[in-house]
């Protein structure tokens, strides 16, 4: 019956495998976006007061859990398509990836615990644990992320550096947000910010490469020269000066907009970097680990559609909490 | 040149080596053991409390009875602190197939992969998203959406228990694929997809876990709700939630039962081996069954064998169940295996579990009838049995997943790949242990957090209900705190 459906023998369309590679990279993207946001803000909470603190909290409130679902979203689909990579990407980066999962469990925890008592201690404790989850997190998911593309061993200057340039983009796009969604001395102070960690992006992305560059980890050097690598690092520069420049002048929703393109065009460059091999350390390709028709055609009937929906669902979520916020919550 | 190593240091070396640190393999399955065993307690209070979220959130849109209300924030709290919990301590399930378990995730990855991704897209998200609106959101959506929103969170805990169990049981009775040679290692190949998500434990997994979730919470809500009513006997809010938990444990604790009953044959039948365990059943032949097993000595807790064992038992009865009606039916005993499952820790598991599923029956009955005589609020006793009864709905979940997972061992797909075999041949010894130690550490506060939670909302309602003074200062210190802050 299910051959009368679905292709057994052949994928629905050539290059999927390589649509699903996509989808993959896709998931991440969306991740390091919208948890990135999250977790720029929770590190950009440690330079908060209180009455802060409690706009920065509302922000997050109602957005950060579904944006954490993204990094599920990766993960799942990595095995879905590519078993092979989920397997050694994790096994062979145990504690790294035990680690991460641990930072982003305090992440998630404090500001719902943080909540559910009204005493200056026990907020400290939960403010700590929250900022020490926002900025652990994305430090280590950038350690993995270069590690993988890279080839490398997890405490490898490429990997650290990817890691370091990942926190630099967090802390901009959730400047970003915060200044569109308040105003105020409060929004000033994140111009500031976001210049600085836009500034320290761009930079650690040049230095990245520069090293990537000199110590030639799984022949990227090859790689780096041609022209997607060339447009992808242009295009980031571009992204990142025109959104200083839309900061500035204090059109800060289109600064949130180019700090979301900052996020693809990373996860575009880790894509550029890793095409057609998918685990440099072992020089798998996709079509080597991709699984089979029959499987990958279930999961793109299945779940492409659905994928849409999602999108659909979080227009809804940012749509229903569209409007500025302060210590009380959304406004309408 | 080398130093002599130190006589001390080498002894403490080999001390770590041989006594302290675990197997790899024993440490990644404790380690996964563990954490899914606190992750099911949120997974399952979210499944559970669904059907009561949507009826409070529908009772109170739709009425202007204050009480729903009350209940509705204090579930929903309860519920979004619990989602919280269950969010990231899924995200750790979600990576730990690979961490721990790479050989399993590559060879079984065409299987569970899709139905995982499935899981994250089409429940987990849905879930996530909507618990937003259903949180902060009241004034923001209409009614209507906002009833929507209960529905579809709801929903989504519902879905996602189906896609976690469409994965466990095809690892319990594996079908729909073929084994074939990939990149060195024998993997599954998917070659029926209907066939492998609807395996035959599929629906009767579901229909237990999804009841057990029920009952789990059930008893919980009974239980608090008896705490209020005993505090405060007018409380109309805790009188209708307390009323609603016994009729819905007079329908769910003997459907569990009677499904259960038929679920041990399908299990007798599909698992031999599992089902042997179950009994503690050794010699092939006729089998007993052992209502009740009490250990004579302490010996018989690790080797539950019938010479240990007082037990009051109908003989054959073990044979009519697994065969369907037939009392001299040869039932396979753990004899003809090589390798058999931690025989202990299913045996008392399971009787661990059926016997709180009686327990369970008895309490919906016994507060079924004070309800008829419309003495519920007044049995201080029922009250106060309900309290110490209210975690034993998760003790009984907790206790058929390990019949169900321990007793599939030394298999972690059954009579395809072998445990031993799945775990990560780049582990270590001392990673394991390491990782296992932190997560048990981590997960101990976790849970002491949550508690402290829903003691801290409890005290809040209390305050509300004016049954309890506030404290002096306004808020009592936290136990770590000295002096003045």
């Amino acid at each position: 019956m299910t051959s009368l459906l679905i292709p057994v023998d052949a994928y629905l369309v050539e290059s999927l495998p390589t649509v699903w590679f996509g989808v993959v990279m896709f998931s991440l993207a969306m991740y390091v976006a919208l948890d990135g946001m999250d977790f720029g803000i929770g590190m950009l909470y440690a330079t908060r007061d209180d009455h802060d603190r409690e706009t920065l909290l509302s922000a997050f409130g109602p957005i950060w859990d579904a944006n954490e679902v993204w990094i599920v979203a990766f993960g799942t689909t990595l095995l879905a398509a590519f078993p092979a990579v989920y397997s050694r990407l994790l096994s062979e980066h145990y504690l790294l990836a035990i680690a991460i999962v641990m930072a982003l469990l305090m992440r998630g925890v404090a500001p719902e615990l943080r909540e559910q008592r009204d005493e200056p201690e026990w907020h400290r404790r939960c403010d700590q644990l929250f900022v020490f989850g926002s900025t652990v997190t994305p430090l280590l998911l950038g350690t993995l992320v270069g590690s993988w593309i890279f080839g490398t061993a997890v405490f490898s200057l490429p990997s650290l550096l990817t890691g370091v340039g990942l926190v630099a983009l967090c802390l901009t796009s959730g400047a970003a947000f915060l200044a569109a969604k308040t105003s105020g001395p409060l929004a000033d102070d994140m111009v500031r910010f976001g210049t600085l960690s836009t500034a320290a992006y761009l930079g650690g992305v040049v230095v990245l490469l520069a090293v990537v560059y000199w110590l030639n980890p799984a022949n990227v050097r090859a790689l780096l020269v041609t022209l997607p690598a060339a447009a992808v690092v242009l295009a980031s520069v571009g992204f990142g000066l025109g959104g200083i420049a839309a900061a500035r002048q204090g059109r800060h929703k289109l600064w949130f907009g180019t700090t979301f393109g900052l996020s693809f065009l990373l996860v575009g460059l880790v894509a550029t970097l890793l095409y057609p091999t998918i685990y440099p350390a072992s020089g798998l390709t996709i079509d080597a680990v991709v699984v089979s028709p029959l499987a990958l055609n279930l999961t793109t009937i299945l779940g492409l559609p659905v994928l849409l929906l999602v999108l659909w669902y979080f227009k809804f979520l940012y749509g229903t909490f569209a409007g500025p916020v302060d210590g009380e919550g959304y406004s309408t | 040149m080398i130093p002599a190593p130190d006589p001390v240091f080498s002894s403490v070396v080999q001390f770590a080596q041989t006594s302290m640190l675990l197997s790899p393999e024993l440490a990644s399955r404790a380690q996964f053991g563990w954490t899914i065993s606190v992750h099911i307690l949120f997974a399952s209070l979210s499944i559970g409390l669904a059907p009561f979220i949507v009826y409070f959130t529908w009772k109170d849109v739709t009425s202007d009875e204050e009480s729903y209300t009350r209940l509705r924030e204090f579930w929903i709290k309860v519920f979004a602190v619990g989602f919280v919990m269950g969010t990231v301590t899924g995200i750790p399930m979600s990576f730990q197939f690979g961490t721990n378990f790479p050989q399993f995730a590559e060879a079984a990855g065409e299987m569970i992969g899709g139905p995982l991704a499935f899981e994250a897209k089409m429940a987990f998200f849905l879930e996530a998203v909507f618990l937003g609106v259903l949180l902060f959101g009241r004034e923001r959506v209409s009614d209507r959406t906002y009833i929507l929103s209960s529905v579809l969170t709801g929903a989504g805990a519902w879905l996602s228990g189906f896609w976690i169990l469409v994965v466990n049981a095809w690892m319990q009775t594996p079908r729909g694929f073929e084994l074939v040679q990939r990149n060195g290692m024998e993997i599954a190949r998917l070659t029926d997809p209907i066939a492998a998500f609807f395996t035959p434990r599929m629906p009767w997994m579901y229909v237990h876990m999804m009841n057990a979730s029920v009952i789990a919470v059930t008893l919980a809500v009974a239980g608090i709700a008896a705490y209020m009513i005993w505090r405060n006997r007018e409380s109309k809010a805790w009188n209708t939630a307390l009323r609603m938990a016994v009729v819905l444990l007079l329908i769910s604790a003997p459907l569990q039962a009677i499904h259960g009953d038929a679920y041990g044959r399908h299990v007798a039948e599909t698992q031999e081996q599992k089902f042997a365990a179950m009994e503690a059943h050794y010699d092939t032949g006729q089998a007993d069954l052992h209502l009740i097993a009490i250990p004579k000595s302490f010996d018989a807790l690790t080797d539950p064998r019938t010479d240990n064992l007082f037990t009051i038992s109908l003989p054959a009865v073990g044979s009519f169940l697994a065969s369907g009606g037939d009392f001299q039916a040869e039932v396979t005993g753990l004899h003809e295996y090589d390798d058999n499952p931690p025989v202990a820790l299913v045996f008392w598991s399971f009787r661990a579990m059926v016997g709180l599923g009686f327990l369970f029956i008895g309490l919906a009955l016994w507060g079924g009838n004070l309800l008829r005589q419309g003495k519920l609020r007044e049995s201080t006793r029922y009250l106060q049995t309900m309290m110490l009864a209210s975690p034993l709905g998760f003790v009984a979940l907790l206790t058929g997943w390990y019949v169900t997972e321990i007793g599939r061992q030394p298999w972690v797909i059954q009579d395809v790949l072998k445990t031993n075999d799945a775990v990560s041949t780049t582990l270590t010894g001392a990673e394991a242990t390491g990782t296992l130690v932190a997560f048990v550490v981590l997960y101990i506060a976790l849970l002491t957090a949550f508690g402290f939670v829903l003691k801290w909302m409890i005290e809040g309602e209390l305050e509300r209900m004016g049954v309890r003074k506030r404290e002096e200062s306004g808020r009592p210190r936290m136990p770590w705190v000295k002096g003045d802050d």
